[in-house]
């Protein structure tokens, strides 16, 4: 243990010396570093990539567009930084980043990876807006320089719960969950959201993150006729769910959040996938108010567009912009500024509430038909 | 009623795959008085191999009928897992057969431990799907609502169940099995060959848990490389709760397991008034298993370890 902590402290020490060796070179006066931390390497590459490049456009673009803070010309650079979705990783990454001097991070991608780097730059005293990360401990953690740019965990599991009772008509309830922390919190907020609209809960079972037979407690749900199965978890689970709820005659629609919304969820339930319905933070692309612009924007540069490409983008522009109301890169005086922060980004309007969560942060619902994800609709 | 019926049919499907696995543990178990853990990982290399060689043919050959592929994905499976317990045997079991009982029982969980890595390495870490190649057939009985897969993995279980009934108690291999479980000494002098029955048992077991890791991953429509392991623990319990050495216990043990889970899982939260849930549904088993070995520490239908030899 020992040594693995002294081997972190040294690399994280080399890195930043190499770091801030490249930094130097300019004028340190007139060059702004923002951190931009997502997974490069690994099976979410595409996706952090993706992150990275939506940042880097908003940089390029306001240092094309020429930036002036406190009567000085600025140059905004992006250090790009690679957390393989690793929490130990991540907090190497971002210690490194505090060290090299950046004056705010956009990122992490992952839940797991940014609230354990979230206490560094708390500690740092600088800011951090995630583009992605949606767990509800990372701004209840009482940091004042945690924010993100896209619904949490909790706001899906309201927005889930008013439309499985309001438009999906359901009446009587039954909840699964995985009792792990997203499964279980986006189960909780479910369960509120859906009894405060007029639903019953006739059923709340549990399983977990590693369990394949849903049979028993299947059945004894359908013992209490409910016409709505709510499922808390990913797709490993909610795959084979779907399939044994097919084939125990159950008739009541599946509902999930955004552990079953993707193609994985598609492949394990096989045809049983059909008529799913499952929900995903955030606006499809081309619904967007600035969507098609950035779309063009970001394709000419980059190529095609993965997820949440404009949430970081959007990111680095509330950023800017508290810079420019402070008139200064000084992070004590940006996160002054940020809870003012009132942006119409390309995601949609950008404000924050007490905690660093976005105001009515949009939560969008799709449908599988014919063996796709389809847009049912966007809720706020 | 329905329900309850529901219920009987979840946990006797459920059952016969772990009776099946049940029947490994407790056939090495009454001839080594070794616990073979690396039982439950045969059964998931028998279950991946089983989906390569289904996805193989799909792309080889899409004209086929999908009973066919997984036949075929059995078939290969089959002598896979015989050929790997072979191995396993040879390698880790046997040299170790004179040493102190602890150092088997270590090296079979480090068996384990490899099979599991070697296959998260060879299969990946996602869970891997096995295609609609099945007819999904259901039948409504009483209420409740059977697949013919179920039917076919009941049916199957019992079949193999009594075939080995039949191998251990009437042919010369089975007779030699019992000459050895009572006594390996004794046998060897009466002119068995102990090191070919030890194998055999291995490779019988194995054969079957192949079957059972097809099974499996039919039934929940996945597989993944450590799916072994509950099932090998849930089967093992299977088998103590039978009588662990006794045939006939593991298939008991295997079906009562089976429907106590299913129950237990289906009703402890309306009978508990919610205070105790669904997520305690593996806790049930195992505790109706404590209760068991209290009460009968040889399991339901062992016999006791003073009359062997």
């Amino acid at each position: 243990m020992n040594f693995g902590k002294f081997a972190v402290s040294a690399l994280s020490l080399a890195l930043a010396f190499s770091l801030s060796g490249c930094g130097k070179s300019e004028d340190a006066g007139n060059v702004i570093k923002i951190g931009s931390v997502a997974p490069l390497t690994g099976p979410q590459t595409h996706i952090g990539k993706d992150n990275e490049n939506g940042a880097r456009l908003a940089v390029d673009e306001i240092n094309a567009k020429g930036l002036e803070l406190g009567g000085k010309k600025v140059k905004l650079e992006l250090y790009g930084e690679d957390d393989q979705a690793e929490p130990k990783t991540a907090t190497i990454v971002a210690q490194k980043l505090v060290d090299a001097g950046v004056v705010a991070v956009i990122g992490h991608l992952n839940s797991g990876t940014t609230i354990p780097a979230s206490k560094i730059y708390h500690d740092a005293g600088i800011p951090q807006i995630s583009p992605s990360a949606t767990a509800v401990a990372y701004t209840a953690q009482g940091y004042n320089t945690a924010y993100r740019v896209m619904a949490n965990d909790a706001q899906q599991g309201r927005a889930l719960g008013q439309f499985a009772v309001n438009k999906m008509g359901a009446k009587r309830i039954a909840i699964i969950d995985d009792r792990t922390a997203y499964g279980q919190g986006l189960a909780g907020e479910f369960e509120k959201a859906a009894t405060a609209a007029g639903g019953e809960i006739v059923a709340h079972e549990f399983t977990n993150d590693r369990a394949t037979d849903f049979n028993a407690i299947l059945t004894s749900i359908k013992g209490k006729t409910p016409d709505l199965v709510f499922f808390g978890g990913m797709d490993p689970q909610g795959g084979p769910m779907a399939r044994q709820l097919k084939r125990l005659g159950l008739n009541a629609k599946l509902l999930g959040g955004d552990g079953l919304q993707n193609a994985n969820f598609m492949k394990l339930a096989g045809a049983d996938a059909e008529g799913v319905v499952a929900s995903s933070p955030g606006l499809p692309i081309d619904s967007m108010p600035g969507g098609p612009e950035f779309r063009k924007k970001f394709e000419a540069k980059y190529g095609v567009i993965q997820v949440y490409a404009p949430y970081a983008y959007d990111a680095v522009y509330a950023l800017v912009e508290a810079m420019k109301r402070a008139n200064s890169a000084e992070p004590a005086k940006v996160l002054a500024e940020l809870p003012k922060t009132d942006l119409q980004g390309v995601s949609g309007p950008i404000k924050f509430d007490a905690k660093g969560d976005t105001e009515g942060g949009a939560v969008t619902l799709y449908e599988v038909k014919d063996g796709a994800w389809r847009v049912l609709e966007t809720v706020k | 009623m329905d329900i309850f019926l529901q219920q009987l049919v979840n946990g006797l499907v459920l059952g016969s795959i772990y009776a099946l696995v049940a029947l490994g543990y407790t056939m090495v178990y009454g001839i080594l008085e070794l616990i073979n853990f690396a039982h439950g990982e045969v059964t998931m290399i028998g279950a991946m191999v089983a989906l390569s060689v289904i996805g193989v043919l799909m792309g080889a050959a899409p004209d086929l009928p999908g009973v066919m592929v997984v036949l075929a994905g059995i078939l290969v499976a089959i002598p896979a897992c015989m050929a790997l317990a072979f191995g396993i045997e040879k390698v880790a079991y046997r040299p170790l057969r004179k040493a102190p009982r602890l150092a088997p029982l270590i090296t079979a969980i480090g068996v384990s431990i490899i099979l599991q890595n070697l296959a998260m390495l060879i299969w990946g870490r996602q869970y891997v799907s096995f295609p609609p190649l099945l007819p999904v057939a259901r039948f409504e009985f009483l209420g409740a609502h059977i697949s013919l897969l179920q039917i076919v993995i009941v049916v199957l279980a019992v079949t193999i169940m009594a075939g080995l009934w039949l191998l251990v108690e009437k042919s010369r291999l089975g007779r030699a099995m019992r000459a050895t479980a009572q006594s390996k000494e004794v046998a060897e002098l009466m002119g068995v060959n102990v090191d070919r029955v030890i194998s055999a048992t291995f490779i019988i077991g194995a054969a079957i848990a192949a079957i059972a890791g097809v099974m499996v991953s039919a039934y929940y429509g996945l597989a993944h490389y450590y799916m072994g392991f509950m099932l090998g623990l849930k089967a093992f319990s299977a088998a103590v709760l039978g009588g662990i050495g006794n045939i006939a216990g593991a298939m008991l043990g295997g079906l009562l397991l089976g429907v106590i889970e299913a129950l237990g899982a289906g009703y402890i939260g309306d009978i508990t008034g919610g205070f105790l849930g669904s997520h305690y549904q593996d806790v049930f088993a195992f505790f109706v298993l404590i209760l068991v070995l209290v009460f009968r520490p040889s399991g339901l239908l062992g016999e006791r370890v003073a009359n062997r030899a």
